[in-house]
């Protein structure tokens, strides 16, 4: 079937070793990066396309979106997205800052030596 | 302020638009895979971040070259950089040259799995209708006997997984979609409508230069899917096309994309460039490759040469399209700039061709040296809606629609 023969194959490796330029650590998240940057390029632009056909059948006049004023209610919950969608990107940072403030922390291997 | 007054056109960014032009004007044809919106939009990205790069990043990396990466290696070295491996290894330890390098290659790598994702959700609907197209149709002569060379299977060029010529199941076109209609991400719309824009420049040039030429059989060598020969078959109707190439998915979608372009003097022959002895001497008027040589290999460039002198009646023309040769007066940061695709982009033979003396290499294929040719051209295309290679300013090294053209008369 075609869209799992997709899932495996369009990401295949071309014949040939890679190079890397950077810290294989650092290409690799940039990597991951810049593929989650062409996914948000592609939402921004399925968005405006959306607007855009919504003002073409008159269900969104021009400037009604910069315009758009949200109540207390719908100000509140779009906040609470922000704030919760920046916890989950920071997370990494969020957990070495909590490791920070600890001083001697014990590895899961090592409490499995400890338990043995 | 007056809110009934029109907005400033300087304030007006659409006005200014300079880039790459929307994918959705590109020309489709029977075989062109379907594309969904966030198909499109990535191709689009892409696009743009090749254009960012070229444009917004490069320039950086140019500056970094002149104020440090050329002068340490001066001061380490007690003299200056003197060829194209120097300066590239120097840059190699500059962030900027690295950070530009790992996106450019990043680029590429996306722009790969984004073709292949749209070519291979749909293959075996591609298979369909290039069969309903093709089957017994004459024109397409494939031969599984035909050797992949190594200087094509060793690594996929440009980045691009299992080359022109691999095929998952008989009568797979994957391939030859994945190249068709996402080679927009690194041409940036400046190879036209129908990625034809090559073909139409070589056309324009020979109508201007030899007017009364008028050739009934054509060869193009390595033409893949046909995007440069099918403008040859158009400007010559009564003339005869033949396109060779290796991968018999690009051929079979070759002959499908010219039938449903309603182009039918073309045929398409699965062979090496090296070894066209199908062909009896002096079968045919014109022969050309397109973008063809840097693929080669310095023996299989020597073959296909001499195939091509063989090949060339009385009052024929050889015309081989490719990026500008590493000149002694090209500066050394454009030369090892060039070189990139060489080193990181998987055209291995690019670096050597492109210092290779071509006119040596034709005057031993047996042509005669007052019989070479030599000029420039740049991509043809409908500039109402494509950008025009001649008024780009961006210096995407190696990549532009602007050629040299080396060739010889017989």
């Amino acid at each position: 079937m075609s869209f799992a023969d997709a899932l495996n194959e369009a990401g295949a490796k071309a014949a040939g070793k890679r190079p890397y330029f950077l810290e294989p650590q650092v290409e690799r998240v940039l990597a991951i990066t810049m593929a989650i940057a062409q996914e948000l390029a592609v939402s921004r632009q399925r968005a405006d396309a959306l607007e855009r056909l919504l003002k073409a059948k008159g269900l969104l006049a021009e400037g009604e979106i910069d315009a758009f004023a949200p109540d207390a209610a719908a100000a509140a919950e779009r906040a609470m997205w922000n704030q919760e969608y920046i916890a989950r990107i920071l997370r990494i940072v969020q957990q070495e800052n909590e490791a920070a403030a600890l001083s001697d922390e014990v590895a899961s291997g090592d409490v499995g030596d400890e338990l043995a | 302020m007056d809110s009934s007054s029109a907005p400033d056109r300087r304030n007006d960014p659409a006005a200014h638009y300079d880039g790459p032009p929307d994918y959705r004007v590109v020309g489709r044809h029977a075989l062109f895979p379907q594309t969904s919106h966030d198909e499109i939009e990535r191709i689009n990205f892409l696009a743009q971040m090749n254009r960012h790069l070229a444009g917004r990043i490069v320039p950086g990396v140019k500056a970094a070259y002149e104020a440090r990466v050329a002068p340490a290696f001066q001061k380490e070295n007690g003299r200056p950089i003197t060829d194209r491996h120097e300066a590239r290894k120097a840059l190699l330890k500059d962030p900027t040259f690295q950070t530009w390098s790992a996106l450019r290659r990043l680029t590429m790598e996306q722009r790969q799995q984004a073709g292949r994702w749209t070519a291979i959700r749909q293959r075996e609907q591609l298979a369909r209708i290039a069969a309903d197209l093709t089957d017994n149709d004459p024109r397409l002569q494939l031969d599984g006997q035909v050797v992949v060379p190594r200087y094509v299977s060793a690594v996929d060029h440009h980045c691009m997984p299992g080359s022109y010529y691999t095929e998952k199941f008989p009568g797979d076109v994957t391939n030859g979609a994945n190249y068709d209609h996402a080679g927009f991400v690194t041409t940036g719309g400046l190879l036209g409508k129908y990625s034809d824009g090559g073909g139409h420049a070589v056309v324009k040039w020979v109508k201007r230069n030899l007017p009364d030429f008028s050739p009934a059989r054509i060869l193009e060598i390595g033409g893949t899917v046909g995007h440069s020969s099918l403008p040859l078959a158009q400007a010559f109707p009564d003339a005869q096309m033949t396109v060779v190439d290796l991968g018999a998915p690009v051929l079979r979608y070759g002959l499908a994309r010219a039938k449903s372009l309603g182009v039918d003097n073309v045929e398409f022959v699965q062979a090496s460039g090296e070894d066209l002895s199908r062909f009896p001497d002096e079968s045919f008027d014109w022969i050309q490759t397109t973008m063809f040589l840097h693929e080669l290999s310095t023996g299989a460039l020597a073959n296909i040469f001499r195939e091509t002198r063989r090949l060339l009646r009385p009052g024929g023309i050889v015309l081989h399209v490719e990026q500008p040769q590493y000149a002694p007066d090209m500066p050394l940061f454009e030369q090892a700039m060039r070189d990139w695709d060489a080193f990181y982009n998987n055209e291995p033979f690019w670096s050597r061709m492109h210092e290779m003396d071509l006119d040596s290499a034709m005057i031993a294929a047996g042509f005669d040296a007052d019989s070479l040719i030599h000029g420039g051209v740049t991509g043809v295309v409908d500039r109402d809606l494509f950008p025009d290679a001649q008024e780009d300013e961006t210096e995407d090294y190696g990549r532009k629609a602007a050629w040299h053209v080396i060739g010889a008369t017989v």
